[in-house]
């Protein structure tokens, strides 16, 4: 771990526009600026995976690195900035981690196949609120890890619960809701995250605030599945 | 593998029979429990040599006997390979890591407290249980049977202070080990609905309390009070 110096930071600015002050200053001394991720920096892409001072994301608890601010750090702290560690998130370089295991998860089930053709009337399929409101807060995932980060497992359980019960609750997804479960499971298994311990560190550290239910929802979903699909 | 196998070996399905052993292991705790308060009666132990030779020798409690150790088995088999997935899963841990500001110490050490459960059950099993099954105890003879005098034993063995303190200090770690696994038992087997969680949540803390506590006054009872 190296330690760097820096002054000059408003408590206004984002963690991120904290780092991008320390690269520049790297860069005009000569020295290699610290690789991080980034894109959106208003707290949707899911990009921004630093563990910071022991939390991923930061202290603040509902908030993503890019929107968290320096004002929650006291000057002349020393903030210990680490990547996601878990074997199925790769360190590329510095801070920057591989997070495509989560996209071959959503590839094995994360979807809902529709043919083309005519454009159905909005509102036909009759949803319940509870049920669209549900879909909707799992749906919010933005797939950052922060689940994994935190979890002392390193299980992306609640990831792969909040994409496979956004599906599964609606009607459009009910279709492939058994091979769903079973095929994104045994990728997440295949691609070597820990299990789940309900210790509920992800839901506190979610930055969206995916709920535990969804896992619970998840596991009935596996059972259901496993006892009636026709997948030996 | 067909879907059998692979429906237990998923880190999923491998919880669901973690909660089901689990589950059957605190209905056991009951059982034992109840059994136990026979020690109470003040009858030299009379009441309890009966009941233990009851249960060393009832047909229906010999099967139950070998579903109860295939309960062990598979419960501390999971454990071992999910504990070691999970420590593979992170390879290089972090230096600086806050995570109880996320989640109970409890639901982090299961591993641990069920080490020290293990590590009791080995010596509890070795001092009560294989004497009373296997032959070695004195005998006691009540209203013209001789039955095995446990009770002794278990008089005898309360009697040492360091024996005392291995039977609460383990007691204490099953109680943690139940205050998170109750709950999470029924979590992994998806079972989790508005109307019915809170109420397990609660009488999970509670059970895990008042069997643990249970079992802990037991010793303490022998080595102050009789
Ligand atoms: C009377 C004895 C025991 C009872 C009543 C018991 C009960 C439970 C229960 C109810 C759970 C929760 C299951 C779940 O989360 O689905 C659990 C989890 C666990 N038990 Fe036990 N247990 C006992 C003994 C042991 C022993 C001897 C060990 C290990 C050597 C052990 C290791 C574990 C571990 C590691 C977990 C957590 C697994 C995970 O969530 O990844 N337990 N136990
Ligand atoms: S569940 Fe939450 S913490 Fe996990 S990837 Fe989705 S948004 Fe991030
Ligand atoms: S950079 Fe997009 S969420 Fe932080």
């Amino acid at each position: 771990m190296v330690t760097y110096p820096i002054k000059g930071i408003s408590p206004d600015m984002s963690f991120l526009e904290m780092m991008d002050v320390l690269n520049e200053e790297l860069l005009l001394k000569g020295e290699d600026p610290v690789a991080f991720d980034h894109d959106c920096r208003e707290g949707i892409c899911g990009m921004c995976s630093l563990f910071i001072n022991g939390r991923p994301h930061g202290p603040e608890r509902g908030t993503t690195t890019c929107q968290l601010h320096m004002r929650h750090f006291k000057d002349g702290d020393t903030i210990t900035i680490e990547p996601w560690r878990a074997a199925a998130f790769p360190v590329h370089k510095d801070l920057v981690v591989d997070r495509s295991a989560f996209d071959r998860i959503q590839q094995a089930g994360g979807y809902v196949s529709v043919n083309t053709g005519g454009v159905p009337d909005a509102n036909t399929i009759p949803i319940s609120k509870s049920i669209a409101d549900k879909a909707f807060d799992a749906a919010t995932c933005i797939g950052c890890g922060a689940c994994v980060a935190a979890c002392k497992n390193a299980s992306a359980i609640l990831f792969v619960s909040a994409k496979v019960s956004q599906l599964s609750m609606l009607p459009q997804g009910k279709t492939e809701r058994k091979t769903r479960v079973e095929n994104m499971v045994a990728q997440m298994d295949i691609e070597g995250f820990g299990s789940c311990t309900n210790t509920g560190a992800c839901a506190v550290e979610c930055p969206v605030g995916i709920s535990l239910e969804n896992i619970d929802m998840l596991r009935s979903e596996f059972i259901f599945a496993k006892a009636t699909s026709e997948n030996l | 593998m067909n879907w059998f196998t692979k429906t237990f070996s998923s880190t999923v399905g491998r919880k669901i029979i973690m909660a089901v052993t689990g589950l059957f292991l605190c209905s056991f705790l009951v059982v034992h429990l109840i059994g136990n308060l026979q020690l109470f009666r003040n009858d030299g132990g009379e009441a309890f040599n009966v009941y233990s030779h009851f249960m060393a020798s009832n047909p229906i409690i010999r099967v139950m006997e070998i579903i109860l150790v295939l309960g062990f088995v598979f419960h501390i088999y999971d454990a071992l390979v999910l504990t070691r997935r999970n420590k593979a899963a992170r390879p290089v841990s972090y230096a600086n890591n806050h995570p109880e500001e996320n989640s109970s110490w409890a639901s982090r050490n299961m591993g641990l407290l069920g080490t020290i459960i293990l590590v009791f059950l080995i010596i509890h099993l070795w001092n009560f249980f294989v004497p009373a099954r296997f032959g070695g105890l004195d005998g006691v003879v009540i209203e013209d049977v001789e039955y095995d005098n446990l009770y002794l034993r278990v008089v005898e063995s309360f009697q040492i202070w360091w024996y005392v303190a291995i039977y609460v200090i383990s007691m204490v770690a099953l109680a943690y080990h139940l205050i998170h696994g109750f709950q999470s038992a029924f979590q992994s087997l998806g079972l989790d609905h508005k109307k019915y969680t809170p109420f397990i949540q609660k009488f999970g803390v509670a059970f895990s309390i008042l069997v643990c506590l249970g079992f802990a006054v037991i010793p303490l009872y022998f080595f102050f009070l009789v």
